[in-house]
């Protein structure tokens, strides 16, 4: 951020619901079907049709209101109203000035806290293809609508303007990401669009100054998207305004590949939505009972999470930066149970951490799949040096695609095992024999001598045991024989 | 039970199904004699846009098989019903008399449909309406208009006019209509037939095609009131898939019909007569006499809130009307007129596809929801329908049930109000506050007017008094016979034995 400006961002982030059918209808919630194929009278808006509200739907909506500490109200349904060929009826039910959930906030890893206006219930569109040079509406030679995602349930989570810095937003979008993937309300999977985000950004001359004019940008669809949209758009907005030329309200399109945003349509052009009261649908009121059983059903959320971590790895005193680092990673990708598991199992916590976040965590979808117990005896096997640490990632690699196994029998099957100490003694013997010269500068040179020889020894008894040797077990072996 | 009564009421439609299910008659030739009489009367009433000829063939052999092997399909077994056509039928041309949904055929069958099917009715055809619901004459409608059987160069009303019309033609015995603002009360007295606005809620309407969603009711149009009652029972009970549809719809009407007006407390509603022809009036008044002789404590009830009624449903249902309409876009079904690029397109094919008084109220409706005059007339509508609730709730503190009449005046010529939209709209003036306030209320052929043509007279009641509204309505089908007689089934009777 330039000296002199403060960011003000606020970001409305649409999530697709993980339900079994769409928010109306019976048809499946699904993707990547046959374009058309997965629709019915309700969800194509056909005459005569009638929307009834999916109650696995509104208790995930309650879900992401209770993981958000939001007020969850009785709630009304309302039209919005706007031609266009990918909203069946011309009109999108969503929830307007009585939304389900009000009041929340988002507490993110670095313990800043973001509010959260609102998270309503809305369906999606269906999608609209443009034939054509401009790839828009406008001057396409042809469109087509594929309307299998008309009605999936959405919900929509708006933050108030409380984000300072592209990081921030970063962090806030992971976080949430993790928050409704805890809830069970969405698979979090940003690159097939189950998580849509917007950010309306702004810039003033400091935290006491009035909020600057905002821009609503369209069309980010990952957590990089959202930080650099953001910067691209702080940048052109302090520029204008440092040349003298105003910031026009306005909603604006991402370009990832041209790494700007491009003006879609000014607050002039606005469209008149008339919303008023969905008829066909009547209030939604939660008893205390339902909430209380949504929220029972509610597992332990990311920072929760963090925190039974962090205190198994002695406390945020005790924390390195690059194992907070590690936490947070495990966390958001929904890992934390095979750290867990492994702990539990007697694991040194670090190991346990390290192989999540840094092995199980190239795979996060196999790691999610993968058995903790298979883990967890993975790891106490390394943790009693009966493998090393190479051996142990080998061995995890295979049971990431088996999505479980006993360890011991795919170690044995490679022909894992450790050498016993004795025979590792005589190996580090015979390396000593075979490179006198080396052996007799390692045992009296110094300290740079004895660090470049370690490397130099430990590489030779590794090369004579087929790597089957232990690092530190040779470092102790040799460290021994210096006296 | 005698064939053709039930409770000691005339039901030839119930006759029928007995005679059907007990078989003495067959449904095929029930079938066939009402479809020569669609076929010999139709055209000079147009009453229909549509005979399912074939399929009510198809329908009553299949209903013939199952009473020969033994079976009871129903009790509206083999009885001809005529459906509005803004009722989705499968397969079947559903066009809501605008040339907008030409050539659509739903994929499925409204659940009132499927009901009647269930129960053994034979549908014969879809009536023709002011296009989708929005008149009060059946003279919108892109087929032309239907006429008036007792006179046809009158109006039926609208904008169930051919269901209506089907009916006192003697075409079907039953027709399902659908109810906005007076839209089966105010035809059937026009035509001099039974019509039933129910409770909102206790007919579904899926598979009706929406004109203002938080007004439209689904009813039954009958010769007699112990017909239309067993219309309803079949039609009428929770739809899960309509939202809005009640969990409890009321206790059976049936058994209630030959209950009586003893110990009643009826109200003659002053606003509904104000308005009124003295033909109509003098109608009206002899109704109050014949219930009171009865044994009903008749008195006169004001409910000024009623004179909100007009105005608060011209905003309020073109409203819902600009919502419901929009989805009529050229982009998936009905008529699509190309052009350039897609605003065009929908702009031309909804300019096309619509008439005048569709446009009307939809420009009117997209109008009072647009910002910065919502508050002033949506909202302030809203207010009004509240009070009208509030007014009715403590009429229904005095007495039972209310009385006036259905419509100002008789049938009127064809042609006469089409130029005067206002005029058209005030044919709606006392049917409109039942709608509003979501309350049911009939339409009772009571004697005729100065010109001979029937009146009607309208009984409401509150939330879930069908069984009392139908019973008073029954003392008056008696006390009437007399007189002008409830309209003639001329095709039912030449069956009869
Ligand atoms: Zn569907």
């Amino acid at each position: 951020m330039r000296a002199g400006w403060e960011l003000v961002v606020g970001l409305e982030v649409h999530c697709e619901l993980e339900t079994a059918t769409k928010l109306f209808c019976g048809c499946p919630n699904a993707f990547g079907k046959e374009p058309n194929t997965n629709v019915c009278p309700v969800c194509l808006g056909l005459p005569g049709s009638l929307p009834v509200v999916n109650r696995q739907a509104v208790e995930l909506a309650m879900a992401i209101g209770t993981a958000l500490a939001c007020e969850i109200r009785p709630s009304t349904f309302h039209r919005k109203n706007y031609f266009y060929p990918d909203q069946a009826k011309d009109y999108q039910i969503s929830q307007y000035d009585q939304p389900i959930n009000v009041a929340g906030h988002l507490e993110l890893p670095d313990g800043s806290r973001v509010g959260i206006e609102r998270a309503h219930l809305e369906e999606d569109t269906g999608k609209t293809t443009h034939a054509g040079a401009t790839g828009r509406i406008h001057g396409a030679d042809y469109s087509l609508v594929d309307y299998n995602r008309s009605g999936v349930p959405l919900v929509e989570i708006v933050s108030a303007p409380d984000i300072r810095s592209a990081a921030q937003a970063r962090a806030y979008v992971s976080e949430l990401r993790a928050v409704l993937v805890a809830s069970g309300a969405s698979d979090g999977k940003m690159e097939e669009g189950s998580m849509r985000v917007d950010a309306n950004v702004s810039v003033r001359s400091g935290p006491d100054a009035d909020f600057g004019t905002r821009c609503e940008i369209k069309n980010l669809n990952s957590v990089r998207s959202v930080g650099r949209a953001i910067e691209f758009e702080a940048d052109r907005q302090i520029t204008l305004i440092e040349s003298g030329e105003p910031v026009v309200q306005q909603t604006r399109h991402w370009d990832e590949d041209a790494g700007r945003t491009v003006a879609l349509r000014s607050k002039e052009e606005a469209y008149d939505y008339r919303y008023f009261l969905e008829p066909d649908l009547v209030p939604l009121a939660p008893d205390d009972g339902w909430v209380e059983a949504v929220a029972d059903l509610l597992g332990p959320l990311p920072a929760a999470r963090r925190k039974q971590l962090i205190g198994l790895l002695g406390g945020e005193e005790a924390l390195s930066a690059s194992q907070a680092d590690q936490v947070a990673t495990v966390v958001e990708l929904g890992l934390d149970g095979l750290t867990l598991a492994a702990a539990a199992a007697g694991v040194p916590v670090s190991l346990a951490l390290n192989r999540t976040a840094n092995e199980a965590a190239t795979d996060a979808a196999a790691a999610r799949r993968l058995e903790s117990g298979s883990f967890a005896s993975l790891l106490a096997l390394e943790a009693a040096g009966s493998l090393t640490a190479t051996q142990a990632k080998a061995v995890l690699s295979e049971l990431l695609v088996e999505g479980g196994g006993d360890p011991a029998t795919i170690a044995a099957a490679r022909g894992f095992e450790s050498l016993s100490h004795a025979s590792l003694a005589s190996v580090v013997d015979e390396v000593a024999a075979a490179h006198p010269s080396e052996w007799e500068r390692y045992r009296t040179g110094d300290d740079e001598d004895v660090k470049k020889l370690t490397g130099y020894l430990t590489g030779q008894v590794m090369r004579a045991t087929g790597g089957k040797a232990d690092g530190k077990a040779v470092a102790i072996e040799l460290q021994r024989r210096r006296g | 039970m005698n064939d053709g009564e039930r409770m000691g009421l005339p039901a030839p439609a119930a006759g029928l199904a007995h005679a059907v299910r007990t078989g003495a008659a067959s449904a095929v030739e029930v079938v066939e004699r009402h479809l020569r009489a669609i076929e010999g009367g139709n055209p000079a009433i147009n009453a229909f846009t549509l005979v399912m000829a074939e399929d009510a063939r198809r329908s009553a052999e299949e209903l013939d098989r199952r009473v020969a092997a033994g079976e009871d399909p129903g009790v509206l077994a083999g009885v001809p019903v005529a459906l509005k056509d803004n009722l989705c039928t499968r397969g079947v041309a559903t066009s809501c008399s605008s040339r907008m949904l030409e050539g659509w055929r739903p994929p499925y069958d409204a659940t009132v449909v499927g009901r009647l099917r269930e129960a053994g009715a034979v549908v014969v055809g879809k009536t023709n309406m002011d296009e989708f619901a929005m008149g009060s004459s059946t003279e919108t409608s892109a087929f032309g208009p239907t006429r008036n059987p007792r006179d046809t160069a009158r109006v039926p009303g609208g904008s169930s006019g051919g269901s209506a019309a089907a009916v006192a033609a003697g075409f079907c015995p039953l027709a399902l209509g659908s109810d906005t603002g007076g839209s089966i009360r105010q035809p059937a007295a026009l035509c001099g037939v039974v019509g039933l606005k129910p409770t909102y809620g206790t007919v579904s309407r899926y598979g009706l095609v929406a004109f203002a969603s938080s007004l439209d009711q689904i009813g039954p149009l009958a010769a007699t009131v112990a017909d239309a009652a067993l219309l309803f029972e079949v039609v009428r009970g929770h739809d899960p898939a309509d939202s809005t549809s009640l969990d409890r719809t009321g206790p059976p009407v049936l058994p209630a019909l030959d209950r009586g007006v003893d110990g009643l407390g009826i109200g003659l509603l002053t606003e509904l007569v104000e308005g009124a022809d003295d033909d109509v009036v003098a109608a009206v008044d002899r109704a109050a006499e014949v219930l009171s002789g009865a044994g009903a404590r008749v008195e006169e009830i004001s409910v000024p809130e009623v004179r909100l009624g007009l105005s608060a449903y011209y905003l309020i249902a073109p409203a819902e009307t600009s919502s419901n309409l929009a989805r009529y876009d050229g982009v998936r079904y009905g008529l699509r007129v190309d052009a350039e690029d897609t605003t065009t397109m929908n702009t031309a094919s909804r300019s096309r596809g619509f008439g005048p008084e569709v446009k009307r109220r939809i420009m009117l409706g997209t109008y009072v929801l647009s910002a910065g005059y919502m508050d002033a007339y949506y909202n302030q509508a809203l207010r009004a329908r509240t009070r009208i609730v509030e007014g009715f709730s403590s009429a229904y503190g005095r007495c039972d049930l209310l009385l006036g009449p259905t419509a100002p005046t008789t049938a009127f010529p064809i042609g006469e109000k089409t130029g005067d939209p206002l005029a058209m709209y005030l044919s709606d003036v006392c049917t409109i506050p039942s709608n509003l306030a979501g309350h049911p209320a009939a339409s009772i052929p009571f004697g005729t007017g100065a010109d001979g043509l029937p009146v009607g007279v309208q009984l409401l009641g509150p939330v879930l008094s069908e069984p009392t509204i139908l019973a008073a309505a029954a003392v008056l089908e008696a006390a009437s016979a007399g007189a002008a007689g409830p309209a003639p089934n001329r095709a039912a009777e030449g069956g009869r034995r």
